[in-house]
This record gives C-alpha cells, structure tokens and sequence, in this order.
C-alpha cells in the first residue's frame, strides 16, 4: 500500500507526518532540529528518502541538513573534518557567497544597497540526480549543489535581469519558489518578492523577467513595469509545463505560453489577496488558494477559514469548508505551505502559522486537522511514497 | 588544551555535549581558538562568524574570565587562565526578548 510523507517546516523546528494511503492515522516525528526555524524541507524525487532541508537562525546562520534515509537521520553536508594536503582545515558546509562583484539592488528608501546572504527559503532537488539542488535564497539569488549539498555556487545570470531595480517588499527579498520544467531540463522558473517571475531557457544561466501583464498599480504605477511585481507562489501540473498559475500580492493570474503573458482569473474569489497557490495531481485545470482579507490584515475574511478551488483554471471559485474551523479563526497560510500528493483521489494539505496542518483525501471537498499545535507553519511538502 | 562552551545550538549542531577541548598553538587568540573549532566541527563555519569575512556575527558574543572579549580584535591574546585551561572561552548566543 502507498504511504504518504509530509515535511513540515515551522519556526521550531522541522516535522515530519506519515500515513498509509487511507491518509486517516497519522505518526509524527519532531521536533527535528528542535528550535531553528526550519523554512523549506523537500525530498528527491529519484531518490525520496534523500531530504534537504533548509535550517535557519537569527543567531547563527544557515545550516543545510541532509538525510538519507527518510528524515530518521541527518547530517550537514561537507560538515566532516577534512584537511587539505597542506594540512589546511578545509570545509564548505553552509557556504553560500554571491558570485564576483556584490552588486546592489533597490532599497525601501530607493538608494541602492548591497546583496547581503540572509538565508535559504526554498530548495528544489533535480528532477533526475539526487545530489542536484537549487536553493533560493534571501537576499534575491538562486544557488546549486552538484555535490548533495556540500558545496554550492550561486548561478548569478539571474540577478543580471534587472536585479538593481529589485526591490525587497516587508517580508524581504527572497527566491521563494522554484519550478523545473519536467519536459525540458534546460527551462526554470523562479518567483521573487518582490521582483517577479523569471525564467531560464539553458539551464540557469541567463534569465529573462516573464511578467508580461502582471499589474500591481499601488506599488508599480508604470502598468509595463518588467521587474517589482510581488508574486506570491506560482504553481505548474507536471504534465503541462507551459500552463503556470500564480497568486500574487494581489490578484491570481495563469500563463497559457510559460509565461510570456499572464491574464486574471481571480473571479469570484472573495479576496484575492492570498500566499499559496496548488494544482490537482492529476486534473491540471483544478487550483486551490486559501483568500487572505488583506494585505493589512493577514488572515481569512470574516474569521472563516476557507480553501477556494476552482475546476476551470480560475475565474470560477467554489467555497471548500467541510472540517474547516468557519469562525474565529485568524490563521494565515503562508506561501510553500501547501502540497498535493499522487494518489487517487489527490490529497491536499496544508499548514497554518496557528500551527495546525490540514489535510484532504478527496481533492479538497473534506478536510480534517492531522495536528494541530505546532508551531507556525511555514512549509508543507507531500511525497508520495511506494 | 583550551576548554571551549558553545551555547545549546551549536552543541546540537556539531554532535557534542557541554565544553569541547581544542589544541590551540602558541600565542592562543580568539581568532587562533575559532579557527581550531572550525576545523574540527566544520559544521560550525558560518555560524560564529561570517564565512568570508570572519566577522562575528551580530548575536553572537565571546566571553572568557568574567570580561566580553566580543569587540576584540581576533588577534588577541586569551588570558592565562584560558590558556592553562582553569577558566573555560564561552560562545554566547544573544538573549532574545519576546
């Protein structure tokens, strides 16, 4: 029988929730990495029991941890003592440097200001090695292992599409999801807060803005702004890599052409203000969001907590709300905190910064807390396991 | 041997329980002190000090024999009794409100 695996990242640690494929009894293990802040955990897709895991503090750093066997061990990459031939202690865990000159980018009072590493949000393991990762980072940049994640090397060819008009919006500036084309290993997508979608057609070496019909009039009053769009999350159906979906700060938006123009599909949403965006596994015209009131007021309208699907691509929404607390409730979702898994009928989950982690087995029409006092929750990945 | 406590993170970080002992050369420094525990817990680089520049990170202190060695050069010397092992050098995480 299948078993499902979710990571769950909060500001206390990392864990990790497993089922069998009825997804009714859940075991958790945690916390790992007790008191960190734990932004992103995500196993290998050809390896599943390969996990990374961005671990992260104010105090000290980022640190990447790695386990080879499910999440039951873990080890920090190049974290051995090794010493080169002339007896140098030599060691590149946690290394992340910006590649040549720092540069600058746009500050909140409109001067320029250096890059400054601050941290890992998002890893995304290659989708055919298990010791490829790209991690991104905050200040705005996206790294790469070749080496399971002992030595890293920032592709700097994304920061040259305009990063000096780049901009960091209150929750920073920050490579927050990335996305590998399936049907074409040179082809990635990124999103960044709050700069905009970008995409790379060789592999991560140049990089083009794809924000071509994005409008954000509050804070870009130029409506044909390349760079400054604060998108939230994008999401793809692995089998129709040309179709994306986004929330943004505002607004939600699909691409039909990979992003060379996007077009509204907020419709009926009570908001569109919102952080994650997901798609079905297996019905790639069916989305989900959780609407947000504002961007004032970071939780659901009228104190329900409501998950939104639409089964056209957008425009057409419909309220998801059996098992959902429809009162009183003040929770947000924040951005990586929602997955699908594979089986059928697809499951949903998703994490709250009240520290609960809500699940579906039936594409979203029923919902049911699988915890519920973690601490906040800021990352939710699913694997489907065999 | 120079007796070293790193604060609770570190610890966990780099597999050890309480105080660690490094081997440290002559004249002992803060820097020389750092640059043992890197080598030993590799793990640990970047997390006291930044990887390329080596400055200390911001919330991060050093203390040895009553006094904060934190804005000294990192060519200063630890005091005797650090060296000779009587009085440990403390890594101290900030205090944090809240």
């Amino acid at each position: 029988m299948s078993k499902i695996r979710l990571l769950v990242g909060t500001k206390k640690g990392a864990f990790i929730l497993t089922a069998d494929g009825k997804r009714r009894n859940w075991e958790v293990s945690g916390p790992h990495f007790a008191g960190w802040e734990m932004y992103h955990l995500k196993g290998s897709p050809v390896e599943p029991n390969r996990i990374y895991a961005s671990q992260t503090s104010g105090w000290f750093g980022q640190i990447i941890q790695r386990s080879d066997d499910g999440g039951k061990t873990w080890e920090t990459p190049g974290g051995e003592p090794t010493t080169t031939p002339d007896g140098m202690p030599k060691g590149e865990s946690n290394k992340f440097v910006y590649e040549g000159e720092v540069g600058t980018h746009k500050w909140y009072d409109g001067t320029q200001h250096p890059w400054e590493f601050k941290r890992i949000w998002h890893l995304e393991p290659s989708l055919i090695d298990p010791n490829t990762v790209y991690a991104g980072a905050e200040d705005a940049a996206i790294f790469k292992t070749t080496d399971g994640g002992k030595t890293w090397k920032e592709l700097p060819g994304l920061r040259n599409a305009k990063g000096h008009l780049w901009q960091p919006g209150a929750g920073g500036m920050a490579v927050h999801t990335i996305i590998l084309d399936p049907k074409n290993t040179n082809r990635i997508f990124v999103a960044i807060s709050a700069a905009g979608v970008f995409r790379s057609d060789d592999g991560g070496k140049t990089w083009r803005p794809m924000n071509r019909g994005l409008k954000s009039q509050s804070e870009l009053p130029d409506p044909d702004a390349e760079v400054g769009h604060c998108v939230h999350r994008i999401a793809m159906h692995p089998l129709r890599p040309g179709v994306l979906f986004m929330q943004k700060h505002w607004d939600v938006m699909r691409t039909d052409n990979a992003g060379e123009s996007w077009q509204e599909v907020s419709g009926n949403l009570p908001s569109d203000f919102g952080f994650p965006i997901d798609v079905h596994a297996h019905e790639p015209e069916t989305i989900y969001v959780v609407p947000i009131k504002s961007d004032s007021e970071h939780f659901p309208p009228d104190g329900k907590l409501r998950v939104y699907r639409s089964r056209t691509g957008g425009n057409e929404w419909e309220a998801l709300t059996k098992g959902l607390p429809q009162k009183d409730c003040y929770v947000n979702v924040l951005r990586d905190a929602m997955a699908v898994d594979s089986l059928e009928p697809c499951g949903v989950y998703f994490g709250t910064t009240g520290g609960q982690v809500y699940g579906s087995a039936n594409g979203g029409d029923a919902w049911h807390p699988i915890v519920r006092d973690l601490p906040a929750v800021l990352s939710v990945e699913v694997q489907t396991l065999p | 041997m120079i007796r070293v406590v790193l604060p609770f993170h570190l610890r966990t970080l780099a597999r050890v329980e309480s105080e660690v002992q490094l081997q440290v050369g002559s004249p002992a420094t803060i820097g020389s002190v750092l640059d043992a525990i890197e080598a030993h817990y590799p793990a640990l680089r970047g997390t006291i000090r930044d990887h390329n520049t080596l400055r200390r990170r911001p919330f991060v202190r050093f203390f040895a024999c009553k006094e904060d060695l934190s804005f000294e050069p990192l060519e200063t010397n630890l005091p005797d009794e650090v060296v000779s092992g009587a009085e440990p050098f403390l890594i101290v995480g900030a205090m944090a409100g809240g």
